[in-house]
C-alpha cells in the first residue's frame, strides 16, 4: 500500500514527459493506433471471405499461425530493422497481434449466420451488399465485437512491452522501476495497466449494449 | 428437373407435392431465380424470368420459407415492411401497410414492436406470410411454410391461407411433402416423382379418383377413397324429417360440409345416423345409414 501511496501521492509523477498523464496518453495512442489499423485490415477481409465463402480455410490457418508468433521477438526484430526513431517498430507487431482474433471472429460470425436467414434475405430481393450490411453484419455483430474486444485487451496488455524499446507507454513505469529498484513505480505502473485494461473491457461491453439489437442478444424477456 | 412443363394459373393455388428429392423445392426456387435453370424457360406473365435482374424479380414475388427466416435484429413491423423499404416506399406508408397486414394474417397488433424470438413458431410463420404479402405481389411462392409447426397450428395456418386467398386471389405456388396439405390447399396439384418428372397434374378430386399410375396411387396413400369423400357434397343426401333427432348424435352442416364429415358424424353417433343442421344450428333432418349408404354408392360410381 505504501508503494501505491508513494506512487500516486507524489505530485512529480503527475507532470512532465514521464509523468502519469503523458504515459497514459502514449499508451492510449499506441494501443488505439494498432487496433484501428488491425480493424481496417481484418474487418473488411473477414466480411469479404465470410460473405463469399472463398479463401476461408487459408485465412483461418494463416491467422492461427500468426497467433503463435512471439510478439516480443517481433518487437525486437522490428526495432533492429527499423531503429527507434519512429513508433512503427512497436505498432507493426501490435497490429500483427491484433489482426487474427478480429479476422477469425468476423469471418466465423458472418459464415455462421443461419443459412435460412441468408436465403430469406436474398429471396426478399436484397442485393449481395444489402444482405451483408443489413442482415449478416447486424446478426454477426456480437462475434465481431468479441474479436475486437479480445484484440483490444491483448494490445493494451502487450503495449506494455513497448517500453523495452525505450518508447513510452505505461510499461515504462514497470521496466524503468525494475531497472532503478523503484518498486513504487513498478507497482503503481502495474495497477495503471490493469485499470486501463478494465476500462477497455467496460467500454466494449457498453458498445455491445448500444450497437447489438435486443432481437439478436435476446436481452429482452419473452413476454 | 426433367422436362417439367406446367402452368400455374393466375389466381389459383398450384401445389407441388412429392417425396424428398423430387425437385419440388428446386422447381419453386427456379421461379424467383434463387436457382437458375440450366435449360428451358420459365415465363412470368409471359416474360422469361431469365431476362429480369434477380433482386428486381424477387421484390415482385412474395416468398415464404419453412423456418419463416425472419430477421432477428428487426422488430416484427420492420420485418413485414422489408420489401416496401427496398422498393423505396415512404417509411410511414410502409409501416402503415405492415400494420394492416399483421391484422390481416390474424396477429395481435401489439406484436408489432416485438422481436422474432419473442414469438411462437406459428406466429413467426404468420409474420412470414405478412412479409411476403407486404408489397402486394401478384405471385406468392411458399416453400413448405407450415411443416415446422405442430399439427394444430398447421391446420389453423392452412385455414388462414385459404381465407386470405379467397380475399386476395394471388397466384400461389406451394411446395409440400404432405399430400393431405396438398389436397386441402391446392386448386391444382402437381405430383412429382424423384428426378423431377411430373407424374400427374390434376385438381385434388380427380387426383384422388383417377390417379395416373401406381406411383401416384401409392403416394396418395391407402385411405384415398375416404379422403375423396371430402369433395362430395351433402346436398344430394336424402334426409328423413319424420324421425326425431337422436340424443348425442353427431351433426354436420347440410349442403356445406362434405360427405366425409357427414359420415364421420354418423360413425360417432350411437344410432349410426347423422343429424343435418343448417347455418343457424337448427336441425333440418336426419341422414340415416341407408341414406348415407346410397350416397356412398353414388360417390363410388360417379
Amino acid at each position: 500500500m505504501n508503494w501505491l501511496i508513494d506512487f500516486f501521492g507524489d505530485p512529480a509523477r503527475w507532470s512532465g514527459p514521464d509523468g502519469i498523464p503523458a504515459r497514459l496518453l502514449e499508451h492510449l495512442e499506441f494501443s488505439a493506433l494498432a487496433l484501428v489499423l488491425a480493424m481496417l485490415i481484418a474487418v473488411p477481409l473477414g466480411l469479404l471471405i465470410g460473405h463469399t465463402g472463398r479463401g476461408g480455410v487459408l485465412v483461418v490457418v494463416t491467422a492461427n499461425l500468426a497467433r503463435a508468433l512471439p510478439t516480443l521477438g517481433l518487437l525486437v526484430l522490428f526495432v533492429l530493422l527499423l531503429g527507434t526513431a519512429s513508433i512503427w517498430p512497436v505498432i507493426i507487431p501490435l497490429v500483427l497481434l491484433a489482426v487474427p482474433p478480429i479476422l477469425v471472429n468476423t469471418f466465423e460470425g458472418i459464415r455462421g449466420v443461419d443459412p435460412d436467414l441468408r436465403d430469406a434475405a436474398y429471396g426478399m430481393g436484397l442485393r449481395g451488399g444489402q444482405v451483408l450490411g443489413r442482415v449478416l453484419v447486424p446478426v454477426a455483430l456480437p462475434l465481431i465485437l468479441l474479436g475486437l474486444r479480445l484484440s483490444a485487451i491483448q494490445v493494451v496488455a502487450t503495449t506494455t512491452v513497448a517500453a523495452y524499446t525505450g518508447l513510452g507507454g505505461l510499461g515504462r513505469f514497470v521496466i524503468d522501476g525494475f531497472a532503478t529498484k523503484d518498486y513504487a513505480s513498478v507497482v503503481g505502473g502495474s495497477v495503471l495497466i490493469v485499470l486501463f485494461a478494465l476500462v477497455v473491457q467496460i467500454a466494449f461491453t457498453f458498445a455491445q449494449r448500444v450497437t447489438v439489437s435486443p432481437g439478436v442478444s435476446q436481452r429482452l424477456k419473452i413476454r | 428437373m426433367d422436362r417439367l412443363s406446367l402452368e400455374a394459373p393466375t389466381g389459383e393455388i398450384t401445389v407441388f407435392v412429392g417425396p424428398s428429392g423430387c425437385g419440388k423445392t428446386t422447381s419453386l426456387r427456379m421461379i424467383n431465380r434463387m436457382i437458375d435453370a440450366t435449360e428451358g424457360r420459365i415465363l412470368l406473365d409471359g416474360e422469361p424470368v431469365q431476362n429480369i435482374d434477380p433482386p428486381t424479380l424477387r421484390r415482385g414475388i412474395g416468398y415464404v420459407i419453412q423456418q419463416a427466416g425472419l430477421f432477428p435484429h428487426r422488430k416484427i413491423l420492420d420485418n413485414v415492411a422489408t420489401v416496401p423499404y427496398l422498393l423505396g416506399w415512404d417509411r410511414g406508408k410502409a409501416r402503415d401497410r405492415a400494420m394492416e397486414l399483421l391484422e390481416r394474417v390474424g396477429l395481435d397488433p401489439a406484436l408489432a414492436g416485438r422481436y422474432p424470438f419473442q414469438l411462437s413458431g406459428g406466429q413467426q410463420q404468420r409474420v412470414g406470410v405478412a412479409r411476403a404479402l407486404a408489397a402486394d405481389p401478384p405471385v406468392l411462392l411458399m416453400d413448405e411454410p407450415f411443416s415446422a409447426v405442430d399439427p394444430v397450428v398447421r391446420t389453423s395456418l392452412q385455414d388462414e391461407l385459404l381465407r386470405l386467398q379467397a380475399e386476395l386471389n394471388k397466384t400461389i405456388v406451394f411446395v409440400t411433402h404432405d399430400i393431405d396439405e396438398a389436397i386441402k390447399l391446392g386448386d391444382r396439384v402437381a405430383v412429382l416423382r424423384v428426378g423431377g418428372k411430373l407424374a400427374q397434374l390434376a385438381d385434388p378430386k380427380t387426383l384422388l379418383s383417377e390417379p395416373a399410375d401406381d406411383f401416384v396411387r401409392e403416394f396418395l396413400g391407402r385411405d384415398r377413397g375416404i379422403r375423396r369423400l371430402q369433395f362430395v357434397s351433402t346436398e344430394g343426401l336424402r334426409l328423413r324429417t319424420d324421425l326425431p333427432a337422436p340424443e348425442g348424435a353427431g351433426t354436420y352442416l347440410h349442403g356445406k360440409d362434405s360427405l366425409r364429415t357427414a359420415l364421420d358424424a354418423a360413425l360417432l353417433s350411437p344410432t349410426g345416423s347423422a343429424v343435418a343442421v343448417d347455418e343457424r344450428g337448427e336441425v333440418v333432418g336426419v341422414a340415416t345409414r341407408e341414406a348415407l349408404d346410397e350416397a356412398l354408392a353414388e360417390a363410388a360410381h360417379g
